[in-house]
């Protein structure tokens, strides 16, 4: 599904008014990414996102993001935003580096409401934006239980 | 014929069967995520509650100015004989309930709920003291004690009409929704468990399956909870102490 | 709001090295899209803002969400040059701040 969607935005089918973002961008994150970047061009190289592609449970799922940047004085990463496209709020947390970071590298837990695609965009101190993005499944507990 | 019958007695017997080939901790049940989580003290949320627990137990409390630390050293030996009989209240307790009893009756405490916030974090502390040794073996003189748990881990519950050990022993291995079944063993509570999202007591996990067979759960700290502790203390006896443990 | 953090740094590095911070604080990070046994929703209350500091100066700051897990779990890099004070603040839904304070001790290669 996504393949053949992906093939479509190549096919440059911008009639809608998307960036040129060879992802398997839905709905709430394409409409975020615009909200955002407005028509910059969203590159997908450079980040390397890491979800296991099987999350034990969707209340805290290791997320694992690194971008290529030298971190110089004048070439660094200022910005790293996570979107998660089916959660009901998909703007998953924003982080601000600086030269002095030295590495821009996290690593955290997220929640996931469902089975879905998250996309981390970088941006740069010239303005140039990166992304990668990745895929989990979130499956359902055994006993579903109560909140104490 | 002769074939048949040998394979009803074997059929008729594995009905009857109960305990495990060997013992195995709900760790190796977990995904690699979820082990690292539990092997990092930094990315172990349980550490937090062993952290507070370590400063509670050195606090003066209530109106005695005690702290658990002005009467008692090292809790560990404790941990590993609970379930064991309060001889001054005549009572079976587990670490909760003796702690519970403790901030009353010792230190003119306000009463603590089973699974309060001070409770999770001092049996979180003195479990983690025990990490790596092994529960000790339940005594003759809570035989009885140790049958009552026995038959409540076989007894059929609830609507859907299931022994724990349906899941925790028949069908160990196999998957129930997304979720792989594990034995259901007790040694690395108290743990944080990703579900309930905060740390949480072997009761409350009793609790939740308990209504997971749409059974009406005991109360958490009651009799029978306790029974059935002193059981799974017995089952997990070859399995080292993991507090905290992390599952999913 | 005094927070209870873990945070694994290490005390002394090399000047130059590149230092890995692994921070876990205690907090239930409610998503406010849960509901009680009553049926009502549980109203949010969430961190909504990190920031490390490293000799007075920002070296890396986070903005969080409802989708940040209960007791955020984060890591993250700086690079060291000098001895000085390391600064976490985390800051809530309410404004209110949590400030946690170490040293890190730099020296010079083979010292």
């Amino acid at each position: 599904m996504s393949i053949r969607r992906r093939d479509l935005i190549k096919a440059g089918s911008s009639a809608i008014a998307l960036l040129s973002l060879p992802l398997p961008v839905r709905g709430a994150v394409a409409t975020l990414l615009a909200e955002d970047f407005g028509t910059r061009s969203i590159i997908e190289d450079r980040v390397r996102l890491r979800v296991p592609a099987l999350a034990e449970n969707g209340n805290s799922v290791p997320l694992d993001v690194s971008v290529d940047s030298p971190m110089s004085a004048n070439d660094f990463v200022q910005a790293l935003h996570i979107y998660a496209e089916k959660n009901p709020e998909p703007r998953v947390a924003k982080m601000r580096f600086f030269p002095g970071s030295g590495k821009a590298e996290i690593s955290t837990r997220i929640r996931f409401s469902d089975s879905q695609v998250i996309v981390a965009v970088a941006e740069m101190s010239d303005g140039s934006l990166w992304s990668a993005s990745g895929k989990t499944i979130v499956t359902i507990a055994a006993c579903v239980d109560q909140i104490l | 014929m002769k074939a048949t019958k040998w394979l009803l007695l074997w059929f008729l017997l594995s009905l009857t069967a109960e305990g495990l080939a060997e013992a195995r901790s709900g760790y190796t049940f977990q995904s690699n995520d979820v082990q690292r989580m539990q092997d990092d003290d930094f990315r172990n949320p349980g550490m937090l509650w062993v952290d507070k627990g370590q400063q509670l137990f050195y606090q003066q409390a209530g109106t005695s100015k005690r702290a658990c630390s002005d009467c008692h050293d090292d809790l560990s030996g404790t941990f590993l004989s609970m379930p064991s009989v309060n001889t001054h209240i005549g009572e079976l307790v587990n670490l909760t309930t003796q702690i519970q009893h403790c901030r009353s009756e010792h230190q003119g405490a306000d009463p603590i709920s089973y699974e309060s916030e001070t409770a999770l974090a001092l049996t979180a502390w003195i479990g983690h003291q025990a990490k790596g040794q092994h529960f000790e073996a339940v005594p003759e003189a809570l035989q009885s004690a140790l049958s009552a748990g026995r038959d409540y881990f076989y007894r059929r519950k609830g609507q859907y009409n299931l022994g724990c050990h349906h899941c925790h022993e028949r069908y160990v291995g196999h998957q129930l929704r997304g979720d792989l079944l594990s034995q259901g063993q007790s040694n690395p509570y108290p743990i944080y468990r990703l579900e309930w999202q905060t740390m949480g007591s072997l009761h409350r996990r009793f609790r939740s399956c308990d209504l997971g067979v749409r059974a009406q759960p005991p109360e958490l700290g009651s009799e029978q909870y306790i029974q059935l502790e002193l059981y799974l203390r017995e089952r997990a006896r070859t399995l080292a102490i993991e507090t905290p443990g992390v599952r999913r | 709001m005094m927070i209870n953090a873990r945070i694994a740094i290490p005390s002394s590095a090399t000047r130059g090295d590149l230092v890995q911070i692994k921070t876990l604080v205690s907090h239930p990070m409610e998503s406010g899209y849960r509901y009680d046994a009553m049926g009502i929703r549980i109203p949010q209350n969430i961190l909504k803002h990190f920031r490390c500091e490293y000799l007075g100066h920002a070296v890396f700051e986070m903005e969080f969400g409802p989708a940040v897990a209960a007791n955020p779990f984060l890591t993250f890099f700086f690079r060291a040059t000098e001895s000085g004070a390391l600064r976490f603040i985390w800051r809530d839904q309410n404004g209110e701040q949590s400030i946690i304070e170490r040293e890190i001790h730099v020296t010079d290669e083979g010292n």
